[in-house]
């Protein structure tokens, strides 16, 4: 007993640098970042070491949504939205793809794995100086149509300033209200086949909620912008999406082979004998049993989107507007022009966005380990 | 599946995998041959032609250039490798073998520190190596490595010592060892493959690391990521020298991806916290 408890307080007294450092780095810096976020962080003082520091509120989290001068923020935003979606949908295709291709036994697997893991251990700086060239005006990307007697591409990868999808900075409540409507009815739908009270209820009266705003209230609140500006998906991201697929996909390779070989054989084995073929036992059977797999890939590859940083940063420099990301612009505001508060509310946002998708995880897994 | 020996593979499969193969090389070949042409030889019309002679001054004037932040780098990321190494190691041996209640709620909040976007904690580490004095110079970017490092360091430690029996622990304890003998004599001498994970690891994140890296150094005090960033981000940039730039900053981490690549996964995996 008493050596258990001298344990305990060795482990404790060890502990308890990391424990104090991370206290200080992690908790107290975060605090401090959104209390940063909320002052004018002392005006015309950007560069003195402690100025006095006004408290201002939300101000700066009003001046990024609303703020004739913030247009690229929101834009930004758009493009981290894009960005995620489509680093999520690419890699885990991909990733899916080259695990069955690699499940079903082809000769020199280790030297494939090899090659479609080794762009992760690199650099985002290193993989992105390639990929600018790659897709630079003069970088070859453009000729591969005249291998197919076709013209030769025009497309400015990674400078043209076109979008699409366009819609108006006035309506974006609605068209979130709205994708929150269909997952909401999504999940009544749900709680309605599997007659779960519960799930009906919240269901049928958030999704009543989302569609009231969407068509009702929207309407009769006023704009949050006295004018109409326009924002979209900007085609010079693609090719930074393709190089981050790129990068990322032998990852949720890696991920999915692990849970292929996981299966039990007899699973194969009795879908065989059922006269399944191979696409029906990897999509009816193989897929919905890794589940678990392709959530927490999910949510890896989203965070991973989020930091996205080096990559933009080397392949389309920091001040390019069109493949902007809140975390290039956080660095431009920040560090560029030293408006260190709206540098903070930027970062505040862009730390909410990545809570969204670590706290369940972290919860999820420390029940797990319990 | 375990009896894929005994199932032939279609064609298709090798048609398709290698495909695929040849596409995520095209990447390396661009840069190879690009790196390795003369200056004037670089334009559209033979952008995916192999170079008429090998150019391999490219690499030499890159080296030049990089030389200095290289330098930064390597000092960077062995000082910071063997120390967040030693941290995790120690921490993951108490929060494995040496539980206290509540640890489990500790380690997680640990572990929430190598989730967070770090632009969230960069204004106010800025402001804190400023205040310090440190701002600037290589030792702000280590402290910074190390304490960040913390969470995945003890996570793979962790993850590492669970593998070891507990009964082992116990006849340790019953035969008189206390806590650090038990870590000293009995631990230590058993974590050398722990070692070599967390180790291969750190190396390839602060090696590859940028954010810190461009904000809180100085010119002397650049990272090769930094470095090779400033070669290519020129404006009337001659390819060959950015592309063996990006050699010779991968080129480290290649090589350990390729030799020690096994336990370079086993790191990533840890990364999504389950093993």
């Amino acid at each position: 007993m008493v050596e258990s408890k001298k344990n305990a307080v060795y482990s404790i007294l060890v502990l308890l640098p990391s424990v104090i450092l991370l206290l200080i780095f992690v908790y107290g810096f975060i605090g401090n970042s959104f209390y940063v976020s909320l002052t004018d962080w002392g005006t015309g003082a950007a560069l003195r070491e402690n100025p006095v520091k006004n408290f201002v509120g939300l101000k700066n989290y009003r001046e990024l949504f609303t703020g004739a001068i913030n247009a690229r923020f929101r834009q930004d935003l758009i493009n981290a939205v894009f960005y995620s979606l489509f680093l999520v949908v690419g890699t885990l295709t991909v990733g899916l793809f080259l695990a069955i291709l690699l499940d079903k036994g082809p000769k020199g697997e280790h030297v494939l794995r090899t090659i479609f893991l080794f762009p992760m251990a690199l650099s985002f700086i290193v993989t992105g100086t390639i990929w600018r060239w790659v897709f630079s005006p003069k970088g070859g990307v453009n000729l591969i149509p005249t291998w197919f007697g076709m013209e030769r591409g025009k497309f400015l990868w990674l400078s043209s300033r076109e979008q699409v999808l366009l819609f108006n900075w006035q309506n974006i409540l609605q068209i979130i209200a709205l994708i929150l409507f269909v997952i909401f009815a999504l999940v009544l739908y749900s709680g309605w086949k599997n007659k779960k009270r519960t799930q009906i209820t919240w269901g049928a009266v958030l999704s009543g909620v989302m569609l009231f705003y969407a068509l009702v209230l929207h309407n009769i609140l006023p704009p949050i912008l006295p004018y109409e500006e326009s924002h979209g998906f900007s085609l010079a991201t693609i090719g930074i999406i393709i190089a981050a697929v790129w990068q990322y996909s032998g990852y949720t390779m890696a991920l999915y082979l692990a849970g292929l070989r996981g299966l039990p054989v007899a699973m194969y084995e009795s879908a065989k004998m059922d006269g399944a073929g191979d696409l029906t036992y990897y999509f009816k059977i193989a897929i919905p049993n890794m589940w678990p797999i392709t959530l927490s890939a999910i949510i890896i590859i989203s965070h991973i989107s989020l930091k996205l940083f080096a990559l933009i940063f080397s392949m389309a420099g920091a001040d390019n507007a069109s493949t902007g990301h809140p975390s290039v612009l956080m660095y431009l505001v920040t560090f560029r022009a030293n408006n260190f508060a709206i540098g903070a509310a930027i970062s505040v946002i862009l730390f909410l966005m990545a809570a969204l998708f670590i706290i369940p995880y972290l919860i999820q897994s420390y029940r797990a380990r319990r | 599946m375990s009896q894929n020996t005994l199932r032939r593979v279609s064609p298709l499969i090798y048609v398709m995998v290698l495909t695929i193969m040849v596409i995520f090389l095209v990447p390396i070949y661009m840069a190879i041959i690009t790196a390795l042409k003369n200056p004037a030889e670089i334009n559209l019309a033979t952008a995916w032609h192999l170079p008429s002679t090998p150019y391999w001054r490219s690499f030499s004037e890159a080296l030049k250039l990089l030389l200095p932040s290289l330098q930064n780098s390597l000092v960077l990321t062995i000082t910071g490798t063997a120390l967040s190494a030693l941290v995790g190691s120690i921490n993951g041996f108490i929060f494995s073998k040496n539980r206290f209640p509540g640890s489990e709620v500790v380690f997680t909040l640990f572990l929430f520190g190598m989730f967070i976007p770090y632009q969230i904690i960069l204004i106010p580490l800025f402001q804190l190596l400023r205040t310090i004095g440190i701002y600037g110079s290589l030792s702000g970017l280590i402290l910074a490595h190390v304490v960040y490092g913390i969470p995945i360091t003890t996570l793979i430690f962790r993850n590492f010592y669970d593998q070891i029996p507990d009964s082992i622990v116990e006849s340790a304890r019953l035969d008189g060892a206390g806590f650090f003998g038990l870590y000293g004599r009995l631990f230590l001498p058993l974590s050398v493959p722990g070692f070599v994970v967390v180790g291969i690891w750190q190396f390839t994140q602060i090696w590859n690391e940028f954010l810190w890296g461009v904000t809180l150094t100085k010119q002397s005090s650049q990272p090769v990521t930094v470095g090779l960033a400033q070669l290519a981000g020129g404006q009337a940039v001659n390819w060959n020298l950015p592309m063996a730039g990006s050699f010779l900053a991968g080129f480290p981490v290649l090589l350990i991806y390729i030799f020690l690549g096994r336990y370079f996964i086993r790191g990533l995996l840890a990364g999504s916290v389950k093993e």
